[in-house]
């Protein structure tokens, strides 16, 4: 890790210089070093899993299976399943922005317990080894659900090992949510009370109730499915006395909401960016907030959606279904709030702001074909096609990355202290929702025509569609690795950021860029709503009439 | 240095001393949510086997011996009140009493998980531990005999694991009490590792009725 603020003649003491060697970052418990310790690892990961992603759409370019066999493609694409959502999309934005960002944004030192919080990602790292360990020693063909019997009784592949992996990884994010919702509870700077809080902390308290109420009860439900296999007790087996379905009723109880830990963390972001850069006040910031506590209580009760054609009762079936269309509510008034956020604003197309769009496109996209699969009829022509896959993509990928990397160009210039290069991060953000639509918008008409996921071989027809999508893979991926150059060249070369590049309101921005060790110089006060653009933006009119600027450096 | 009314020591993103102890209390209780979750995933699993199996699980439950399972169910209430004893006193700053009711507390633990380990081999004598020596007569009920005592095995085990994490924890604490180690001074963990103990008592008072008080 290269020291950002070495230049420059006036080097000032801050987080990034405050120790230099490997055991001064190993071993550190300040928030912000572990946020960037997680943003290495995640982006290792999110390497590997996009190459496994390269692969897949590589091996459908054609309609027969000529890149690899039928057992080689299940582990390819349970793999990537593993490591993009337990690796990858998961931890990366509560970890990594969340973990640099809650702190400074309620105007504490560090978050309530700093050591646990070193020690999640150490737990984080070994989970992360041992599923590396067991996709190198063979893989995982179970695809990422895990479902039994097939993963507890028939698979060879590496599932025990997987499910360790799996089941540390979980104890990594119950640490983080634990000290989140610690940390929002206790710590918050004087006068900063529940309503004024940004609706990024919001959006974080939502996904740690959800880690901490989801993630033990996967974590059980994996770790049945191991001691079934190891030691041949009947839980979910069929032959051996036990239910597969009550093994989906468990799972899914945590992965559907697992959606929501990844969404929403991403939702904050949103919030965040598109009041800086539309100058204004989010609107109807209370629906917002509490929309974010409605998601992760509603989140809890639609799990059966994913159920709908595998022996549940229909009545079950349609008080799912109800419940799910109830879940788009909350996430609805979002979009709605943020749009209504930008009428009228001065909004500047920044990279971020772009993302941002790009979100908001992605996400309606992505919520409404929702509806098509919690509807019982539909889905049971629709389940297990590549339509569930274009889904979930739009959701999981182009909600949460696109969410994710406003995140990180919006705060770039707080976490190192330089500014990324503006026009080639624009040139990035278009390629990657370029990219992303050529890939996942053929999925839909794919799954429509029939195609069933998990699938290696396909009809001749299909080929054209699929050749799209892999098109736009090859897109995505350009556009993936462009911010790691413009980022990593910035770190020496970019514009120094100043306290403040966006003008934004929020604790965070308060600091020096990149903050010092304990945040703040002394704890600081607040007096005002969040998002107060509107005030700030008539105070520069004054200062800047009386000839005083407040420009940043 | 450490006067007779115990000294602190404030961590540095700590505000006061009351903000750094209401933090660790509501962590605490945080991580008990998760352990809720992480046992309510295993009750539920249970339960649903047990309302489809009712009639089995009743005869499977025969095998499992009252009068034992009554006997520790005494014992870890009796530890809870020990417990809140030595949570009282290191409240009140008194070492000695601190330290005896934690050993005290300690030893029923012990006795818990001995008794435990006697019931345990009496499965294992009348070859009720699920996998290929299981052996259960009526032998149509065999099946969903052996998933009664997987469950069995899963939930008590997991609640034994509980038990002995929290003797480590009291031999550590018990340690440090009587070195007089700074970090003991003052009553947090102690009350922490108090609120652990009660939520390891109270999964008992769950398990008890519903593994070996089925009707039939």
């Amino acid at each position: 890790m290269s020291v950002a603020v070495a230049k420059h003649g006036e080097v000032k003491h801050n987080y990034l210089n405050a120790g230099d060697t490997v055991l001064s970052w190993l071993l550190t418990t300040d928030h912000k070093r572990i946020a960037v310790l997680y943003l290495v690892s995640v982006t290792l990961f999110f390497a590997v899993g996009g190459l496994l992603a390269l692969l897949i759409r590589l091996e459908l370019l054609t309609p027969q299976g000529d890149l690899m066999t039928s057992e080689n493609y299940n582990r390819v694409f349970t793999m990537h399943g593993v490591v993009m959502i337990f690796l990858f999309l998961i931890p990366a934005i509560p970890a990594v922005l969340g973990n640099f960002l809650v702190p400074l944004m309620v105007g504490a030192r560090d978050l309530a317990f700093p050591r646990l919080n070193l020690a999640s990602w150490y737990v984080y790292m070994a989970g992360g080894l041992i599923a590396t360990w067991a996709m190198v020693n063979g893989g995982v063909d179970t695809g990422w659900t895990f479902y039994p019997p097939y993963s507890s009784s028939y698979s060879t592949s590496q599932v025990t090992l997987t499910i360790i992996g799996a089941f540390l990884i979980g104890f990594s994010s119950i640490f983080t949510g634990i000290n989140f919702i610690v940390t929002i509870h206790k710590m918050r700077a004087p006068g900063l009370t529940w309503f004024r809080l940004p609706l990024f902390i919001w959006a974080h308290y939502a996904t740690s109730v959800i880690i901490v109420l989801g993630t033990p009860v996967v974590a059980i439900t994996l770790l049945l499915v191991a001691v079934e296999r190891v030691f041949r007790l009947g839980i979910f087996d069929p032959a051996l006395g036990g239910d597969p379905i009550l093994f989906q009723h468990l799972f899914w109880f945590y992965s559907h909401p697992a959606v929501y830990i990844m969404i929403l963390p991403a939702m904050g972001v949103i919030s965040e960016v598109v009041a800086c850069f539309s100058r204004k006040r989010v609107f109807g910031y209370h629906f917002v907030a509490f929309s974010s506590v409605a998601i992760a209580v509603i989140g809890f009760l639609v799990w059966g959606h994913h159920m709908f054609t595998t022996g549940q009762s229909v009545y079950a079936g349609m008080v799912f279904s109800l419940l799910s269309f109830l879940v788009a509510v909350p996430s609805a008034v979002k979009v709605f709030n943020w749009t209504a956020t930008m009428y009228k604003g001065h909004i500047e197309f920044r990279a971020p702001m772009l993302y941002v769009m790009g979100f908001l496109g992605l996400f309606v996209i992505g919520g409404l074909t929702g509806l098509f699969l919690a509807s019982l009829a539909t889905d049971i022509h629709l389940q297990d096609t590549y339509f569930v896959v274009a889904h979930f993509h739009y959701i999981m990928v182009g909600g949460t990355i696109f969410g994710y990397l406003a995140g990180l160009h919006f705060w770039w210039p707080k976490m190192t202290g330089r500014m990324y290069p503006e026009g080639i991060a624009k040139l990035a953000a278009l390629i990657i929702f370029a990219g992303f639509n050529l890939t996942f918008l053929p999925q839909f008409v794919l799954g429509y025509l029939g195609m069933p996921r998990r699938y290696h071989w396909y009809p001749e027809e299909w080929q054209m569609l699929h050749v799209m999508s892999s098109a736009g893979a090859a897109l995505l991926g350009i556009g993936y690795i462009l911010p790691v150059f413009y980022l990593l060249w910035s770190l020496r070369n970019g514009a120094l950021a100043g306290p403040n590049p966006w003008g934004a309101t929020g604790l965070e921005w308060k600091t020096d860029s990149p903050p010092i060790t304990h945040n703040f110089e002394e704890t600081p006060i607040v007096t005002e709503e969040p998002y107060a653009y509107e005030n700030h933006h008539q105070q520069e009119e004054v200062a800047s009439g009386t000839g005083a600027s407040t420009a940043e450096a | 240095m450490v006067q007779e009314q115990a000294q602190q020591k404030l961590s540095i993103q700590f505000e006061d001393i009351a903000q750094q102890n209401e933090s660790y209390i509501v962590g605490m209780w945080t991580f008990l949510v998760t352990e809720i979750m992480f046992f309510g995933g295993l009750f539920a699993t249970y339960l649903v086997y047990r309302v489809a199996n009712q009639e089995v699980f009743w005869e499977a439950h025969r095998h499992l011996s009252i009068p034992l399972g009554f006997f520790n169910t005494c014992v870890l209430l009796t530890s809870s009140l020990t417990m809140a004893l030595t949570v009282h006193y290191s409240q009140r700053g008194l070492r000695k009493q601190q330290l005896l009711w934690l050993l005290v507390t300690m030893a029923l633990a012990c006795t818990f998980l001995v008794v435990k380990g006697f019931e345990y081999h009496h499965k294992f004598v009348e070859g009720l531990i699920p996998g290929a020596n299981f052996r259960f007569e009526p032998a149509e009920h065999m099946r969903v005999a052996q998933l009664f005592f997987s469950l069995y095995f899963a939930m008590t085990g997991l609640h034994a694991l509980h038990v002995i994490i929290g003797v480590l924890v009291m031999t550590i604490l018990a340690v440090l009490i009587a070195i007089k180690h700074p970090s003991v001074q003052d009553f947090i963990p102690i009350e922490l590792t108090g609120l652990y103990w009660h939520f390891v008592d109270i999964v008992w008072i769950f398990l008890f009725p519903l593994l070996y008080l089925i009707p039939r």
